[in-house]
């Protein structure tokens, strides 16, 4: 019972940073209908960001926030310099999902060029003890990672449903002809979603990366997966979906591990991917998308 | 006994009746129009004949059988085919492998026909490549065969998705908004093609906004509004009857609203 | 892919005079084109050559594979490489555990293979594009997984070693005779032959008008959920196929011979050669795999190298450096053109 409530712990709290990530596709599916590839290096560049910011002793507070700020900054790069254009000559969707094939490749490359591939100690900032309650053990890891992902989220949640700049973006996920005639700079609420993807899954990174104490190139790859299957799992496009679905994701395959053993550990976020695709396509909170002939 | 009979058809997207009570039929060898103002649900309508939307209600008779909620595969199968408004060739193959396409399920052999080129598949490829030609021919693209389908002009990629669609064999066809784009000259042209359509034994229904077209071909009219069928008969009577006016002359005081 | 769609067929200039050049002559240069590949062997190459023609070999069979699915039906398949492990472990447990004849595992491990595609092909029904990509992505990795981690058949991380290369009436295929070079080169004509006459039929049109406009297909009465369906099973049996050549020709695997980075090359090779088009793949697999070989230098950044491809392509030339569309007139049989002519309706021109 104990190793169940402490698995359920776990995958809460992997399940927030999942859901960290996962926004960053929700937003830039929302806005530009594109399966943004390049998101899971994004974050392992956000990781890598936060660990360079760290050894040049900055502390972990500022060193998080200036990964944050590089990584949004990144985000947008490759908007101007990648997706722009392709959006401009209206080329077909494949397209663009291929460019951010590419670009995931460039940045994880580049990542290996600079920082070389091997795992790299990432210090225990967050470690100030651990509290155990009748054999579940929570960790400060843990409850800092559930609390700054919870707020985070939330302040996401807020400045979409709230402002008048997520009044914006939602618009402009609505009908980007309808938002760009009623004044809305398009291209600067696109701009703005890949600098909010960025910096969340920069956080994610800094997160994790203090969580298990190792940053390396391919780290994005596994929970760029996860996090599109919970995305997906929640409703692609959807803010709260994402929450949720990354929790559902973390969740599960945290108890997957403990019932199956931890070597499929990692299979369980793809059964639900392929389940969810198949069995209700817009997810939990996705809206059913009419055919139009 | 009609070709194709609709017997109270009505289709919901959510709490909007988006076709509400509609019956209608086709006789064999006529040419009958669908007409109404834009979001009339004429459209809606050929995407239900065709399998593309599930009805809530009603029935739809082709040829004796009922063919409602039938996959599209099965539709043109039984031999129903059609055009689009917004023209759905396949742009980036040539004009003859479009119409090549539109004969698959006339074409019988199977993969491993293919795979060693069997006699079967040699004849059957012979004999669908003269079929394809002559329908280019019949609709005056025979200088186009070569050509990629994206190339060509407008009121030549509605000729040849009118082609692609005879190309499946089917009895009856489904036209959306033939004239559409086209000058005076070309429909007028476009006429006289679909009248020789008829004469060719085919049956035809099309959705048209240009009265000249409609009036000169139709033999009957249906009149949608809002979802309901507000009219029909012949085009004379259709023309004259009030509550087709209003239809069309409320949507324009709106407009000016 | 965006096709050039500029230029009208008569307008059609220089280009147009070397594609009709090949064409008329494409009973001459294609079998003369053989007979040189026949002969690389004798040319007195060291082995480190033969290796590499080798692995072009494996390359355009995994691009052609690909391109059944991706270039002709419009489906990114992200997970191919896990068609090529399927074939790969397939073949090898069946030579070292079932004892079963080196030249029956190559078939058998292609069937296996496209068996795989058919599981992952019937997804396919509800999906599109990118959701398919993705599916296909999380395909790949849950294979990967499964060799690494289902010891008692694949030894797990360790995977198995000293897989016997295959007797050929008593002589033992090698790198250094040309043996596997000979054999690549028989399973790439096969894969070659019944690619093109697969996209040439019917098939091949349906898969096409899929791509072209999913809905638009249907109205023709094609059936695209058995169509997508049968370009992955053959994308899958082509890519097993290459697998199972694979194993004993580098005489080991393990489960990271087969990443995503394997599917994201062979990506990579198609896009850049042109997906859709049969030269492309040759062109790419060609390209992609000498490119690293003649800059080592690079090595390091071979994949930056990849993305950058992936992405300067997507952006100037999606359709491919080779992905022109032909120019040269619809080729009619003698007895079409005698049924055309009695019937008084051959196109102008001819």
């Amino acid at each position: 019972m104990a190793d169940f409530v402490q698995q359920i712990l776990n995958g809460f709290a992997l399940g927030l940073a999942y859901a960290l990530v996962a926004v960053g596709y929700s937003l830039v599916f929302g806005i530009l209908r594109l399966i943004n590839f390049s998101h899971g290096s994004v974050y392992a560049f956000g990781a890598h960001a936060a660990f360079f910011m760290v050894g040049l002793h900055f502390g972990p507070v500022p060193a998080i926030i200036a990964a944050m700020l590089i990584t949004g900054v990144l985000g947008v790069v490759i908007d101007r310099t990648a997706l722009a254009p392709l959006r401009k000559k209206k080329s077909v969707s494949i397209a663009a999902l291929v460019t951010t094939l590419g670009i995931s490749s460039i940045i994880q490359n580049m990542l290996v060029v600079i920082f070389g591939s091997q795992r790299k100690p990432f210090p225990d900032f967050f470690n100030f003890g651990t509290l155990e309650l009748g054999g579940v053990r929570l960790g400060s890891r843990q409850l800092v990672m559930v609390t700054v992902s919870l707020a985070l989220l939330l302040l996401l949640l807020m400045v979409v449903n709230k402002t008048k700049v997520g009044l914006a973006m939602r618009a402009t996920a609505q009908n980007q002809k309808a938002a760009a005639l009623m004044g809305i700079n398009v291209n600067n609420i696109i701009t703005l979603t890949f600098l909010m993807g960025g910096a969340s899954a920069a956080i994610a990174g800094g997160m994790v990366g203090g969580y298990y104490q190792i940053v390396y190139p391919s780290m994005g790859f596994m929970i760029g997966l996860k996090a599109f299957a919970a995305s997906v799992l929640g409703g692609i496009g959807s803010l709260p979906g994402a929450l949720v679905g990354g929790l559902l994701v973390g969740v599960i395959e945290s108890l997957a591990a403990l019932f199956f053993g931890s070597n499929y550990r990692d299979a369980t976020a793809f059964i639900i991917l392929i389940a969810v695709l198949i069995f209700r396509p817009a997810g939990l909170f996705g809206k059913k998308e009419v055919v139009k002939v | 006994m009609a070709l194709l009979e609709i017997n109270n058809v009505s289709l919901s997207f959510g709490g909007l009746k988006a076709v509400d009570d509609v019956s209608l039929y086709v006789n064999k060898g006529e040419i009958v129009s669908l007409i109404g103002p834009n979001g009339a649900g004429k459209t809606t309508m050929f995407n239900i004949l065709t399998g593309i939307y599930k009805i809530d209600h009603g029935g739809i008779l082709f040829d004796g059988y009922p063919i409602q909620n039938k996959i599209p595969q099965d539709i043109v199968k039984a031999g129903i085919s059609r055009t689009f408004q917004n023209i759905r060739l396949f742009r980036n193959i040539r004009v003859i492998e479009n119409v090549l396409v539109g004969c698959h399920i006339t074409i019988k052999y199977n993969f491993f026909d293919a795979l060693f080129r069997t006699p079967k598949y040699r004849r059957a490829e012979r004999q669908n490549m003269v079929r394809a030609v002559r329908l280019l021919y019949d609709v005056g693209l025979s200088h186009r065969v070569h050509d990629y389908a994206s190339n060509l002009p407008y009121g030549e990629q509605r000729k040849l998705e009118i082609a692609r669609a005879l190309a499946t064999g089917a009895k009856l066809i489904l036209l959306d908004e033939p004239a559409a784009g086209m000058n005076p000259q070309e429909s007028a042209e476009l006429l006289r093609f679909i009248l020789g359509l008829r004469g060719r034994g085919y049956t035809i229904l099309m959705i048209e906004h240009d009265m000249s077209v409609v009036m000169n071909i139709s033999d009957r009219i249906y009149v949608l509004d809002y979802g309901k069928l507000i009219s029909q008969g012949l085009p004379q009577e259709v023309a004259n009857d009030p509550k087709v006016i209003e239809a069309y002359l409320g949507g324009i005081q709106n407009v000016e609203n | 892919m965006e096709k050039n769609t500029e230029e009208p067929l008569k307008t059609a200039g220089g280009l147009y005079r070397v594609e009709l050049f090949f064409s008329k002559r494409r009973m001459i240069l294609i079998p003369a084109a053989f007979i040189l590949f026949l002969a690389v062997p004798l040319m007195g190459f060291n082995q480190y050559i033969l290796r590499i023609f080798t692995v072009i070999g494996i390359y355009i069979i995994l691009s052609l594979a690909l391109n059944l699915v991706a270039g002709y039906t419009g489906q990114l398949s992200m997970g191919n490489a896990a068609f090529y492990a399927i074939g790969a472990y397939t073949a090898t447990l069946l030579l070292l555990r079932g004892g079963v004849n080196y030249w029956l595992t190559i078939p058998l491990a292609a069937v296996l293979a496209g068996f795989c595609g058919l599981l992952l092909g019937l997804p396919t029904f509800r999906l599109r594009g990118s959701y398919l990509t993705i599916v296909t992505l999380g395909f790949g990795e849950i294979v990967r997984m499964i060799l690494m981690n289902w010891d008692s058949v694949t030894n797990g991380t360790l995977g198995i070693r000293n897989i016997p290369a295959p007797d050929f009436f008593g002589i033992t295929l090698s790198l250094r005779n040309g043996g596997f070079y000979y054999l690549v080169l028989f399973l790439v004509v096969l894969v070659s032959a019944a690619s093109w006459f697969i996209v040439n039929s019917k098939i091949g049109r349906a898969f096409v008008s899929i791509r072209e406009d999913e809905i638009a297909a249907q109205m023709m009465g094609i059936r695209t959920t058995k169509y997508k369906a049968l370009a992955f099973v053959l994308s899958a049996f082509f890519s097993g196929l290459a697998g199972a050549f694979y194993a004993p020709m580098v005489g080991y695997i393990d489960s990271n011979s087969f990443t995503f980075e394997v599917s994201s090359q062979i990506i990579s090779m198609a896009i850049l050669g042109g997906l859709g088009t049969m030269r492309g793949m040759f062109f790419g697999a060609a390209v992609l795999i000498v490119f690293p070989e003649v800059s080592r230098f690079l090595m390091d950044y071979r994949f930056v190298i990849y993305g950058v491809i992936l992405v300067l392509m997507m952006r100037f030339r999606p359709q491919g450096l080779l992905g022109w569309q032909p120019r040269v007139p619809v080729r009619f049989s003698k007895t079409v053109r005698s049924d055309l002519m009695r019937e008084g309706i051959l196109p102008e021109g001819e």
